[in-house]
């Protein structure tokens, strides 16, 4: 496939592994991926295991759907169930457990609960069904958040008042900040998110190397990608240099995409404070509906119970998301919390450590290194 | 260069045994009303079967759980019989419509149970208000089909429901087939060092289905391959008599079946990722939609396990045959781990292929 295949050569990766073994003469290096993608991307490929020995990647806190606390969830199966309401959202939200079962479960009980591809189609239901009313449940960073202002730009031009969306979009830079304030993790530098830094461009980070001195690498998703990360930001501290560089150049600018950043400005607002799964309350972290498109807020239109809800006891997905644990250290992983039965988000979205890990990496060392050794057949 | 993989911790080998102690046990019904992911062909699916249906109907044929019943006759002569429901949506697509499915969809499940197709009914329910001339060009789909894949439609039914009581158009077809006498198909006979083959390029049909319902915005040139693989079957029969196993890559796809396989015969399998066929064009329309290939529904591919020493006298026969051009040797049968599915990048990393769960997908046959 063009565009995609250069970034998976394997005579590439074999170079870059050879580079960053001899690049890593530490004992130990700890590097968070911040994107739930790149997770997925480590796992999907099996490069955690052609890694060497003294490079742990840690997973980080970028995954949408993993950091939508519980208590939302349960406010979008209410409005789910309100009458003449037609509930829309990305696919993976459906599958998310909420107090008393998922919004998949409220659609069985009949809840009109439908999967869009784009906030855009949600638009369109609502033209479709004058009669109904069509909620938007927006998650995201600044990845998704745009298309969401573009649609609540094309809403309010077109008069369509039988619309409204629940933001819970998210920002990227509080959680890294949480995350670098945080005394159980040491890391030694990031791989930073990648699409979201099309939209907030690379300058945002330069509070990791200048305040927290730690090297940040804004990566791509491809598995080239990663490899030629990882062996940036050990480059990096080879040459005692501590900077944001960026190698997701063939998409991300410095100064991100200037036209969504402003339309962001126009249709949502800061919220003061909101709740992070296993993050507990950040502030000035997630956007709302801006005022001037109040008549399109689900929040403004529906009194949701928005009622705090803790997580499950026995689920980690804080620790998860944070870092802190390994998917595997959790108490339920695998046996209680599984793709099929899952008890925090980790485990649902395929972005989430916890599915990535459960569907992808699960496999014995030995198993992996001769399946991975093995001759081509 | 030999890289050493991350050590795990003996904490983590241990979750690992723990999982798959876990995983050997058979899945249990949870919920208390059926949700759309009963229908997908995962755990949950298998949940549901194993408490209500067999359950209710409990013998030892259906407890095989095959793609069709072995039968025996009083005679000592063999049969497989077969039923699927067919509820695509839409009901026609480029490359085939539902009827076309349910004739191949049903043909093939007795094909791969190593039996030679005879006969099939075919039962119709149908909303109120469907044209009759869509209906009339399903039926010729049919008629077509069936004359094709050499078997006669020779019972039927017909049922006319309320608008909204159904979506257009859904068909049942059974088959009856006859095995012949030497043939021995099976998991039992699947061993270490056989060879896995894939008839041809994945995921056609269930990317062809899923573009023809328009709600993407994305336009591929993509079509459905929906065809009777009686024929290229006997091919490979006779190419490699000692043919262990063979099942039709629908519902779940190529990941999917070979997850049934390594379990039901106790193996593990290793895939290797170079030697996925899939063509360039959906694999792109794929990897925009975030779904694997390997799970992607065909409709006129099969999975079959030769044995190593038959593998390119097998492959050749599968390339000889106009459905097979693309047929590769995908992966191999290893004793251990047993019931697992791991695959191999080109770049030697390596990861699990697992069932899938939950249909991204949904109403694709």
């Amino acid at each position: 496939m063009k565009f995609v295949d250069e970034f998976r050569d394997p005579a590439a990766a074999r170079a870059l592994v050879r580079t960053i073994t001899e690049l890593a003469t530490e004992d130990e290096y700890k590097f968070m991926e911040v994107c739930g993608g790149h997770t997925h991307t480590i796992y999907r490929h099996g490069l955690e295991h052609i890694l060497p020995d003294n490079i742990e990647l840690v997973h980080g806190p970028g995954c949408p759907v993993c950091v939508i606390p519980m208590g939302r969830i349960d406010d979008a199966i209410w409005l789910a169930q309100q009458e003449g309401v037609i509930f829309t959202t990305f696919g993976d939200m459906m599958r998310v457990p909420g107090s008393t079962g998922s919004l998949l479960d409220a659609k069985a009980r009949g809840a009109d609960c439908r999967f869009v591809y784009s906030p855009l189609d949600a638009l369109k239901i609502a033209m479709e069904n004058p009669t109904k009313h069509v909620v938007f449940f927006a998650v995201g960073f600044e990845t998704t958040a745009p298309s969401t202002a573009v649609t609540l730009v094309r809403a309010k031009q077109l008069g369509v008042t039988n619309f409204s969306v629940f933001a819970n979009h998210v920002t990227i830079v509080p959680p890294i900040k949480a995350i670098l304030d945080s005394p159980d993790l040491r890391l030694s530098g990031f791989l930073g998110p990648g699409h979201v830094s099309t939209v907030v461009g690379t300058r945002p980070y330069r509070f990791v190397p200048e305040v927290y001195g730690k090297p940040m690498v804004v990566a791509g998703f491809e598995p080239l990608d990663i490899l030629q990360s990882v062996q940036m930001l050990l480059k990096q501290m080879a040459e005692d240099r501590c900077e944001v560089e960026n190698q997701y150049s063939r998409v991300v600018r410095p100064e991100g995409n200037p036209q969504a950043l402003q339309l962001l400005n126009e249709t949502m607002e800061l919220r003061p404070h909101f709740e992070w799964r296993g993050l507990g309350f950040i502030s000035q972290s997630a956007l709302k509906v801006h005022r001037d498109f109040a008549e399109w807020d689900a929040e403004e239109r529906f009194s949701m119970p928005g009622i705090r809800v803790a997580d499950p006891k026995a689920c980690q997905c804080g620790e998860v998301l944070k870092g802190v644990i390994k998917p595997w250290e959790c108490k339920v992983f695998g046996t209680a919390c599984t793709p099929e039965t899952p008890i925090g988000t980790c485990m649902v979205s395929p972005e989430g450590a916890c599915a990535a890990y459960y569907n992808f990496g699960r496999l014995h060392r030995d198993t992996a290194i001769m399946v991975g050794e093995r001759a081509a057949l | 260069m030999t890289v050493t993989p991350r050590a795990q911790s003996p904490r983590e080998l241990q979750v690992l045994s723990r999982i798959e102690a876990f995983r050997q046990r058979r899945p249990r019904l949870l919920e208390d009303v059926i949700t759309l992911a009963h229908g997908a062909g995962g755990k949950s699916s298998a949940a549901l079967t194993d408490a209500v249906f067999l359950e209710a109907f409990g013998n030892p044929t259906l407890a095989a759980l095959g793609d069709s019943a072995g039968l025996t006759l009083p005679s000592g002569e063999r049969v497989a019989f077969s039923t699927d429901s067919y509820v695509v949506q839409p009901i026609q697509f480029p490359g085939g419509s539902i009827g076309h499915l349910a004739v191949h969809g049903t043909v093939n499940d007795l094909a791969v149970s190593g039996a030679v197709p005879k006969w099939l009914s075919a039962g119709f329910v149908i909303e109120e208000g469907l044209s009759i001339e869509v209906l009339r060009e399903i039926v010729a789909d049919m008629t077509e089909a069936a004359a094709l894949a050499g078997v006669e439609i020779v019972t039927g039914d017909t049922k006319v429901v309320p608008r909204g009581a159904a979506d257009r158009l859904f068909i049942n077809t059974a088959g009856i087939g006859i095995v012949p006498t030497d043939r021995v198909l099976g998991p039992e006979r699947v061993a270490p060092t056989d060879r896995i083959l894939v008839s041809g390029t994945m995921g056609d049909h269930g990317m062809a289905v899923m573009l023809a319902r328009g709600e993407l915005n994305i336009e591929a040139d993509i079509s459905s391959d929906t065809a009777a693989l009686g024929g290229i079957v006997s091919e490979l029969l006779a190419a490699a008599p000692g043919t262990r196993w063979m099942r039709d890559a629908t519902r779940g796809g190529v990941g999917t079946v070979l997850n049934e396989l390594a379990k039901s015969a106790n193996v593990g399998v290793i895939i290797e990722e170079a030697r996925l066929p899939v063509r360039p064009i959906v694999n792109g329309a794929c990897d925009l939609l975030g779904i694997d290939p390997l799970y992607v529904a065909n409709e006129g591919k099969f999975v079959a396990v030769v044995p190593v020493e038959e593998s390119e006298a097998a492959l050749a026969a599968l390339r000889a045959h106009p459905l097979g051009e693309d047929a590769a040797i995908i992966a191999e049968v290893v004793a251990e781990p047993p019931g697992i599915v791991a695959l191999r990048t080109p770049f030697g990393g390596s990861r699990i292929v697992d069932m899938l769960v939950g249909d991204p997908l949904p109403r694709i046959c």
